[in-house]
């Protein structure tokens, strides 16, 4: 056949958000077997596309044809029906319910009133093997690997007879050996006549697997190309609409004295597991040590431990030769701690406070901020204002609340608010670039980089090796709580720091 | 936060935010107040008249107005004390409770502390002495609760009311006990009158209205100073907005839901206080029912705003006073007052309905009363 089968279409697809038109006359099609992915920054409308096609919304115009029919979808019950799986970066598992109850989930198989758990475990086990997708039903999901529950995720879309599946940033939670794994399972499965849309923001990725790209900016299709008619420099442009600096301009360090310290740190989490294991390393003043490692293997505990938030259970952290180990924030802080949080809206920022009093929320109860105890709001206006320049918040005034800002701006207030600290010797930063637009990531790269020629030691955690790597004097890659590699960072490949972060065995330090 | 140029769209600002605030409740009100009209008109009676005795006995004389701001005094205090622990994102429903030990408190120091000192004291003293008395001890039982919900996590609603029920038995206890009036011809549980001494002067002469009004508006700017202004303040809503950001600004979270709980308890405590002081003159078993748990619908009225909870004092002192010369000129029952007041907190709290019948869209966040359990 020359022509080839469209199993899904949206044609001038419209929808508007309140002061956003996050869709604008999009038109995209996908065809029968083959891995589209859908390419865009954050907020580029990727995922409301995937909402509308999957129910979650209802488009304003347009309209979507599965298989030659019109698609009138009022919630994902009907998408469901017309074959369609969503596989979402957040996975919908309940962790103390096996595989096989997790795929009956709201679409229970009951004998005489009771689970049919038999049934259902033969038939996940049927599509494991058509499909290459090795999982056993009768495990809990709980313990899985997040690999494994991804595959417990699509086994669910299949098992629901989903012919087209969407699988929005898959690889966001995985290693790059499990990202390669489920790579194979995608061609596997195209092999098979599923479709899949692959939305991903990752640009080797989607030159390594996809059949056909479609590139999105600001609620519109910029372009549909092949793989092989591109490389990863057009798309970048196509997605940003600009010339793409991919590497941090930086200079050769000067590392000076030891700034911080830590030695034989452990923490344990809410759950009261010990999620860092006898962790020691130092970062000396004008250096960036990043931290890699994929997300959740301990690095959150590690910096709540060495910022105050949480309590270490035994080791110590000094800071220029302060014990601080399990001194509350304000002490660290005030021994020049400038700390840019892994969640901006939940530790970072007052949402319903001003950009001028989130400015100074660290600062708020010394001079000139305050005096005897009495707020002083001129102070902070001066104090805003001088910051929302030098750090190029794009903010209508002072005084918007900082959850009216877009994520950018929210994280730049944070890091004008850190780094303008006077005495700040150490900067922790925790994916102080998550989910945010290049120009702000470039920005907020290139405040990073002059703390460190300034001859501040630097802590940055990423779970973005490309961050890691552009930014990094050194690289400590973290896998299960501990530190199982340190490097320099000139040093090393991305597939080195990948098998590590990985678990791979270190034989060469 | 303004310099003088902005001065004149500053003001215009400020107005609007004024009205953006005040919409809803203002809403909720006439609707209510509609609403109960055509329950009257049902019940049979003359909703015109009702209303027009309501706001006669509430505004309507000299002495309606000096009563409805005594009514108004106890509602101000309590309403700020809800309020402010609203602020600090906790919600006390012990205002009662507190209310009651602060005037059981009073009432002790001012009948007994001359006899235990054995001279007597001038008013200059022993009035601010039986004051703080008072706000002292529910402080302190508010701030039972505030540690239990900063060490423990127990959560404040439950550990409130459970607070309530020690409060009122234990003062009942005294009050039919070692605190009871001793005069030959007394069986009703009550305290001894206090001294002279301990009394809040009137304002006027003949008129029942005292100095405790007037030291209630002034607790009410202060609290508004000292929420927006001071680094107290900033500390207590950034606690009660986000409390792990909080933490992460180093703000001691658990001192600050301490605080914040002695400090309320302080302005119910405040409340008892003045009553005994200012209107009573000693404090009987069941003077103040309700007092503590209309401050929860004044505080949601007046949307934890001080000029907020003064102005819904004020509604509330009215509708009570003005109730008994309704019911004297149509009939109605005074409870239909308590139905209305019942139907504005129920339009204020579940505000969605008055935004769909006036059609206004939602604005800014939502009030959140308290977090989820032990959080």
């Amino acid at each position: 056949m020359s022509e080839p089968q469209i199993v899904l279409e949206a044609k001038g697809i419209t929808k508007q958000f309140p002061g956003v038109l996050a869709s604008d006359n999009v038109n995209f099609d996908l065809r029968k077997g083959e891995i589209h992915a859908l390419l865009g920054e954050n907020g580029a409308g990727k995922s409301t596309l995937m909402n509308l096609i999957y129910g979650l919304h209802r488009p304003d115009k347009g309209e979507i044809i599965v298989n030659g029919k019109q698609l009138d979808v009022q919630s994902p019950n009907d998408s469901i029906a017309a074959g369609i799986g969503m596989v979402h970066q957040h996975f919908m598992l309940i962790p103390v319910f096996t595989v096989a109850e997790n795929v009956m989930l709201g679409d229970e198989v009951t004998k005489r009133g009771a689970l049919d758990r038999v049934t259902v475990a033969e038939k996940i086990t049927e599509i494991s093997k058509q499909y290459g997708l090795d999982v056993d039903p009768n495990a809990l999901v709980g313990p899985l690997p997040v690999g494994i529950q991804q595959r417990v995720e699509i086994v669910k879309t299949l098992y629901r007879n989903a012919e087209i599946v969407i699988l929005d940033e898959p690889t966001a939670v995985l290693t790059p050996q499990e990202a390669e794994d489920l790579f194979r399972i995608m061609r596997d499965l195209t092999a098979r006549g599923v479709s899949i849309i692959f939305i991903t923001h990752k640009l080797k990725e989607v030159l390594a697997v996809a059949d056909r790209i479609t590139v999105m900016r600001a609620g519109r299709v910029i372009n549909t190309v092949k793989p092989s008619e591109t490389d990863s420099a057009q798309l970048a442009n196509m997605m940003v609409g600009r010339q793409v600096i991919l590497t941090v301009d930086k200079k050769d360090h000067e590392a000076h004295e030891d700034i911080l310290k830590v030695e034989g740190l452990s923490v344990r989490d809410q759950r009261n597991l010990e999620t860092v294991h006898n962790v020691s390393f130092t970062v000396r003043g004008g250096e960036v040590l990043g931290i890699a490692g994929v997300q959740g293997n301990g690095q959150t505990e590690l910096s709540e431990a060495l910022t105050g938030l949480r309590h270490p259970t035994s080791g110590k952290v000094t800071i220029d030769g302060n014990d601080l180990t399990g001194k509350s924030p304000r002490v660290i802080t005030e021994a020049g701690l400038a700390h840019i949080p892994e969640d901006r809206q939940r530790h970072g920022l007052v949402l319903s406070y001003s950009v001028a009093d989130n400015m100074v929320l660290c600062d708020y109860y010394h001079a000139p901020f305050s005096s005897r105890g009495v707020i002083q709001p001129k102070a902070l206006d001066e104090n805003s204002r001088k910051l929302i320049n030098a750090f190029d918040v794009r903010t209508p005034s002072p005084f918007v609340n900082a959850g009216k800002l877009s994520g950018g701006n929210q994280q730049k207030v944070i890091v004008a608010r850190e780094l303008s600290r006077s005495n700040v010797k150490l900067v922790v930063a925790n994916q102080p670039t998550r989910g945010l637009d290049v120009g702000s990531i470039e920005y907020i790269h290139s405040e990073i980089i002059k703390m460190r020629d300034r001859g501040v030691a630097v802590l940055l955690i990423s779970a973005e090796l490309d961050e890691i790597m552009a930014l990094s004097d050194r690289i400590a890659v973290m896998y299960r709580g501990q530190i199982v590699a340190v490097v320099d960072a000139k040093k090393t490949t991305r597939e080195q720091l990948g098998l590590w972060m990985a678990g791979a065995h270190v034989e060469t330090v | 936060m303004q310099s003088e140029k902005q001065s004149n769209s500053l003001s215009r600002k400020i107005l609007q935010a004024i009205s953006d605030a005040s919409l809803v409740p203002f809403l909720a009100i006439l609707t209510a107040v509609v609403l109960g009209g055509i329950i009257i008109a049902f019940v049979g009676g003359n909703p015109f008249l009702a209303y027009r005795g309501l706001i006669e006995g509430s505004f309507g004389s000299t002495k309606a107005l000096s009563e409805t701001a005594v009514w108004a005094t106890p509602y101000i205090f309590a309403g700020l004390a809800v309020a402010l622990a609203f602020k600090g994102g906790l919600f006390n429903i012990g205002a009662e409770g507190q209310l009651a030990v602060g005037a059981v408190s009073s009432a002790l120091i001012g009948y007994a502390l001359p006899e235990w000192l054995g001279f007597s004291l001038p008013t200059i003293i022993h009035l601010p002495l039986a004051i703080i008395a008072g706000m002292l001890m529910g402080g302190i039982w508010a701030g039972i609760v505030g540690w239990l919900k900063a060490y423990t996590g127990g959560h404040e609603v439950i550990n409130t009311i459970m607070m309530n029920y020690i409060a009122l038995n234990t003062t009942s206890f005294l009050l039919n006990g070692v605190m009871k009036d001793r005069s030959p011809t007394n069986v009703i549980a009550r305290t001894p009158l206090i001294d002279e001494s301990a009394r809040m002067p009137a304002i006027f002469e003949g008129l029942r209205v005292h100095w405790g009004f007037v030291l209630a508006l002034f607790v009410a700017f202060f609290i508004w100073w000292l929420l927006n202004k001071t680094t107290l303040g900033f500390e207590i809503r950034t606690v009660g907005l986000n409390p792990d950001a909080a933490q992460y600004a180093g703000i001691n979270v658990k001192r600050t839901i301490i605080l914040t709980m002695v400090l309320s308890g302080m302005l119910a405590g405040l409340a008892g206080s003045i009553e005994v002081t200012g209107l009573n003159y000693r404090h009987e078993l069941g003077f103040s029912i309700g007092y503590g748990f209309d401050a929860i619908a004044i505080a949601l009225l007046g949307k934890s705003h001080p000029l907020g909870i003064v102005l819904s004092a004020f509604l509330f002192a009215a509708m009570r006073n003005g109730a008994t010369r309704m019911q004297f000129l149509t009939q109605m029952p005074v409870d239909l007052i308590s139905m209305i007041q019942a139907l504005i907190l129920l339009f204020v709290a579940a505000d969605a309905i008055i935004r769909y019948i006036y059609r206004i869209k939602a604005k800014g966040e939502r009030v959140v009363l308290t977090r989820g359990w032990g959080g």
